[in-house]
């Protein structure tokens, strides 16, 4: 390691020289260490990176540049090719190591905190990077910024979750060799896909995932194979139904679970219910409120202390997920009631979407408190779920009127308020819902009539997406194709080779069209949501 | 566990007596393996470990000497002997079981042969969270000529009337026409409910139903219900539909079975209301009553009332429409099966054991199994010939059913028979579409028997 700090050391000065050292190196008939090889050939294709680049920035700039291709590769939590542009965020980390580096080795005085730490860092950096992964990041990233501050951040490498790269063979494989661990059997995707979503996954009901799994289940707890089925048929549909029944899944879990001897609790249930969790994954992809009551759940796991009895601890998780559906779920939709209340006066006729539960338990519970308004449900094909709507609302005696998405400017000037259910809420303030959501607020916007979105704050999510590309469900296309008169026009869609069906399930809608978020928490504007994610991060 | 599986294989096979005079049905070959071995192979092709069998004496010392039983069946069997009188049915043998009973079960008959993919029955009991999931299949004409029967003899079977909804899925009606002699009725409130009724009567119930495990406690208590097929599933059928009962509160789906303990002293005047009530309307634990009003799915539409119209008692049934379904309960059936059940399971058509001379005729959709000799200047065409068998030469088999032990004097000419066990064909014997029983000896030059019958 000494070597190495040596050399770096050396390159802080000037490029050119370390190459000089090399050649001196050779000169001398000493033979090059592999890393000092690596790092020869490294340098190289830098520096032809940077002739391509054209960089009129000093050499410094050009050189933390083209680090992040090289600091990118050789991290080994990233598996796949991040995109480019997500590379310089690993650039601060390596940067300001060696730039506290070179005072602490020129001038050698009593080396403070951050110093020592900035040294550790670096020699971590090079053994990792000697242990033969594509070139080495901390020496490399020496000619960088002297100026640089040490960051006080710790920047994370992103990586893209792997339900949006089914386009990729490696990242499929690797999913692939994470099921055959977990047992789990994997869900081959179906049909042909648009190219703009080829990136999704795109399963078949008819082809449903309990096919390749063996009768009775032995690997897969028979309630959480109930729950996969009735995800992947849309029984249980809903962004609250869903984690409600997860939950009510994992509570039998809990109840059936044996801690086998010489394990903890603590840690081996966890690793019980992550198969649970891809099984479930399989089945239907994940929900963001699903994916923060998992994390909340695994966190009260974890936290179970080692000296408890395994009757106490079930029992306590029990109740912690009992505790967390009220406050969550039911006492936030109280709470939600009361403040829309508010907003929602006599004389007002309000526009649905969809069936949103908590959308349709407001207006059930204004209507009680003897609101009187009318409400226009809009529905859209191929689900239809705003005939569940209005049938809830019909049969507690509220006056509807039903009509599809295609008439919604035609209804629209007699809309007083639009009343919206989120599926997810994401850090930038934009709204994730059910597609059709964002043309709704669209031409409400137009129209200048509010939009309210009510959404529970366990749906906010940390995600942040401006389209409904990137991160979307492709449901099953064979839904699209109706009969009509006696004649299945669609039938034989895969036969046509340029025919590609479509179902998406969300969309995005930008805080432009949002006019106030009413949560548990209170009413707020929608780019007020990252405040409330922070608070709720330090609270937890 | 999810599933625990029971095979009923004490069946007497009633409707072919004259096939099952020495061996009971269970052990009947069938493609030169015993019948129970098909739905066996069925269990543990799907995955069961473990599988209940619920039989008479004689078939478990029958199956402990079988060869094929041995081998290829590496479930473990829990055997479970009852009497051979005849007088359990099948509901009643399940009340015998009830102890060993912890999860719900998936009863299978042993006269079942079918390549069913399993999961569209039990996927239906999942997810639906069904008391009942049963399989039918669309009944196949037979056309083998049946030996002992002179002329087509169209058996007056009794037709079944199963009526369904109109996803094709859900059970609403279920009836014999034996019980049907003044009309075929429904109620209305089941036409309120599903006004779009199918009924269909060409469906053969292959006796596969998958059952919670609160019906077996509920046949425990209620002892005179003793056939499922006869009656368990048309009650359940009915009782989807009938008014709930006032049921004391029950709290939650692990709590409820010690509760119902302490209900006991309270039901005690009436203990068949409980029962009834305990399936008919299990109240859902609270979570998942939530997770179902939360969730915006309805099985049904253009009426007000919610998923399932707020029944709690559902039954389910899957209709294949394609795909090998036999029940082997009568001679016919037993003729069709011994014909197509080799080809699905990829028999080989000639057990290594056998002698076979090389002068032998044999086409290519015969089976002849283990220890069989053969002689010269045999003619053996779509038959199937069991173990230990002896032909002599000369001898012309076509379209027949030859079982074990059996010995075929020289010059025999057998067509569209079926000859049972150990039974003696003499020489020169001409048998067309005849049935030979048991261990019955065929004097020789016995010409031209023509749809007999010798029992």
């Amino acid at each position: 390691t000494d070597v190495i700090i040596e050399s770096s050391v050396g390159y802080f000065t000037e490029g050119p020289e370390r190459k000089d050292d090399i050649v001196k190196a050779k000169q001398e008939g000493k033979e090059l260490t592999k890393e000092e090889k690596q790092r020869l050939r490294k340098e190289k294709k830098q520096q032809k990176k940077s002739k391509e680049k054209k960089d009129d920035k000093p050499s410094r700039d050009s050189e933390k540049e083209k680090k992040p291709a090289s600091a990118a590769s050789p991290a080994p939590q990233t598996p796949t090719q991040p995109p480019a542009q997500k590379a310089p965020s690993a650039a601060p980390a390596p940067v300001p190591v060696p730039a506290s580096e070179t005072p602490s080795a020129a001038d050698k005085p009593a080396k403070s905190k951050a110093e020592l730490k900035a040294e550790r860092r670096a020699r971590q950096e090079a053994e990792r990077a000697s242990k033969g992964k594509k070139g080495d990041v901390g020496p490399q990233a020496a000619p960088g910024k002297p100026k640089a501050p040490p960051s006080e951040l710790q920047p994370v490498v992103k990586r893209l979750p792997e339900h949006v790269q089914v386009d990729n063979p490696e990242v499929l494989k690797k999913l692939a060799k994470k099921l055959e661990r977990q047992q789990i059997p994997l869900r081959s995707d179906y049909g042909y896909k648009v190219s703009l979503f080829s990136h999704l996954h795109q399963y078949s009901r008819k082809a449903p995932l309990t096919q390749q799994l063996g009768i009775p289940s032995t690997v897969i707890h028979p309630a959480i194979v109930r729950l996969g089925l009735q995800y992947s048929q849309g029984i249980v549909a809903g962004s609250n139904a869903r984690s409600v029944a997860l939950l009510h899944a994992f509570k039998q879990v809990i109840r059936d679970y044996t801690t086998p001897p010489n394990e903890e609790l603590s840690r081996d249930l966890v690793n019980r219910l992550k198969p649970y969790i891809s099984f479930l994954n399989q089945c239907r992809p994940l929900s963001a409120s699903m994916g923060n009551a998992i994390k909340y759940i695994k966190k009260e796991i974890s936290n179970i202390p080692s000296q408890c009895k395994e009757e106490e601890a079930k029992r306590k998780l029990l109740n912690c997920i009992d505790c967390y559906i009220n406050e969550k779920i039911v006492l936030a939709a109280k709470a939600i009631a009361k403040y829309s209340i508010e907003k929602i006066s006599d004389g007002d006729v309000i526009l649905v979407y969809g069936c949103s539960s908590l959308v349709n338990h407001i207006l059930c519970e204004a209507f009680e408190k003897n609101r009187k308004f009318r409400v226009i449900v809009v529905d859209s094909r191929p689900r239809l779920e705003g005939r569940e709507a209005l049938r809830r609302l019909v049969q507690k005696g509220i006056n509807c009127t039903y009509v599809l998405i295609s008439a919604v400017s035609y209804i629209l000037p007699e809309v007083s308020k639009v009343f919206l259910g989120a599926h997810a809420l994401l850090a930038n303030g934009y709204v994730m819902s059910r597609v059709g959501t964002s043309q709704i607020a669209l031409v409400a916007k137009a129209f200048n009539v509010p939009v309210l979105v009510c959404c529970e704050t366990y749906k906010f999510c940390e995600r942040v997406q401006t389209d409904s590309f990137v991160s979307n469900e492709l449901d099953d296309p064979d839904d699209l194709i109706v009969t009509r008169t006696g004649t299945t026009q669609l039938e034989h869609w895969q036969e046509v080779p340029s025919l590609g069906l479509l179902n998406l399930v969300y969309d995005v809608t930008p805080p432009d069209f949002v006019d106030l978020v009413i949560t548990d928490l209170g009413m707020i504007p929608c780019t007020s949501v990252p405040v409330v994610l922070r608070v709720k991060n330090v609270d937890q | 566990m999810e599933l625990q599986a029971v095979l009923m294989a004490a069946g007497g096979g009633s409707r072919m007596t004259d096939l099952t005079y020495n061996t009971p049905k269970a052990m009947l070959p069938v493609g030169n393996k015993p019948l129970m071995w098909y739905p066996l192979n069925l269990l543990e092709r799907m995955g069961f470990e473990e599988v209940i069998v619920i039989t008479t004496k004689e078939v478990q010392k029958m199956m402990s000497t079988d060869p094929k039983m041995k081998l290829d069946v590496k479930m473990k069997l829990d055997v479970v002997c009852i009497q051979e009188d005849g007088d359990m049915g099948t509901a009643d043998a399940l009340r015998h079981i009830q102890q060993k009973i912890k999860t719900d079960i998936l009863v299978v008959s042993c006269d079942l042969i079918t390549d069913v993919a399993l999961h569209e029955v039990v996927d239906l009991f999942r997810a639906h969270n069904a008391t009942l999931a049963m399989l039918m299949s669309k009944a196949h004409e037979f056309t083998e000529t049946v030996p002992g029967q002179k002329g087509k003899k169209k058996t007056a079977e009794q037709r079944d009337f199963v009526g369904v909804d109109q996803s094709g899925k859900r059970l609403l009606f279920m009836a014999n026409e034996a019980d049907l002699e003044d009309g075929l009725s429904i109620r209305k409130s089941i036409m309120r409910k599903h006004p779009r009724m199918h009924i269909k009567t060409g469906l053969v119930d292959a006796h596969l139903y998958c059952l919670k495990k609160a019906v077996v406690d509920f046949l425990a208590d209620n002892k005179s219900i003793s056939s499922i097929r006869g009656e368990l599933v048309p009650y359940l059928v009915r009782k989807q539909f009938s008014k709930t009962t006032n049921c004391p509160k029950i709290k939650d789906d692990a709590e409820d079975q010690n509760q119902k303990k302490n209900d006991e002293p309270h039901g005690r005047q009436n203990p068949l209301k409980l029962c009834e009530c305990f399936i008919i309307s299990t109240p859902n634990s609270p979570l998942l009553q939530l997770a179902q009003d939360r969730s915006c799915w309805n099985d049904h539409r253009g009426d007000m009332s919610e998923a399932y119209h707020g029944g709690k008692l559902r039954c389910y049934v899957h209709i294949m429409d394609e795909g090998p379904c036999y029940r082997v309960n009568t001679l016919a059936a037993y003729i069709e099966a011994n014909r197509l059940a080799p080809k699905l399971f990829e028999e080989v058509p000639v057990h290594p054991s056998a002698v076979i001379s090389e002068r032998c005729q044999m086409g290519s959709d015969s089976y002849i199994g283990a220890m069989c000799q053969i002689a010269d200047k045999t003619s053996i065409k779509r038959s199937t010939i069991g173990n230990s068998t002896t032909v002599k030469e000369k001898v012309k088999v076509a379209n027949s059913i030859i079982m074990h032990g059996v010995t075929i004097e020289e010059g025999c000419n057998i067509q569209g028979s079926v000859i049972c066990s150990n039974a003696v064909i003499g020489r020169g014997a001409d048998l067309k579409y005849c049935l030979v029983g048991n261990g019955q000896q065929i004097e020789p030059e016995g010409k031209d028997h023509w749809h007999e019958h010798t029992p």
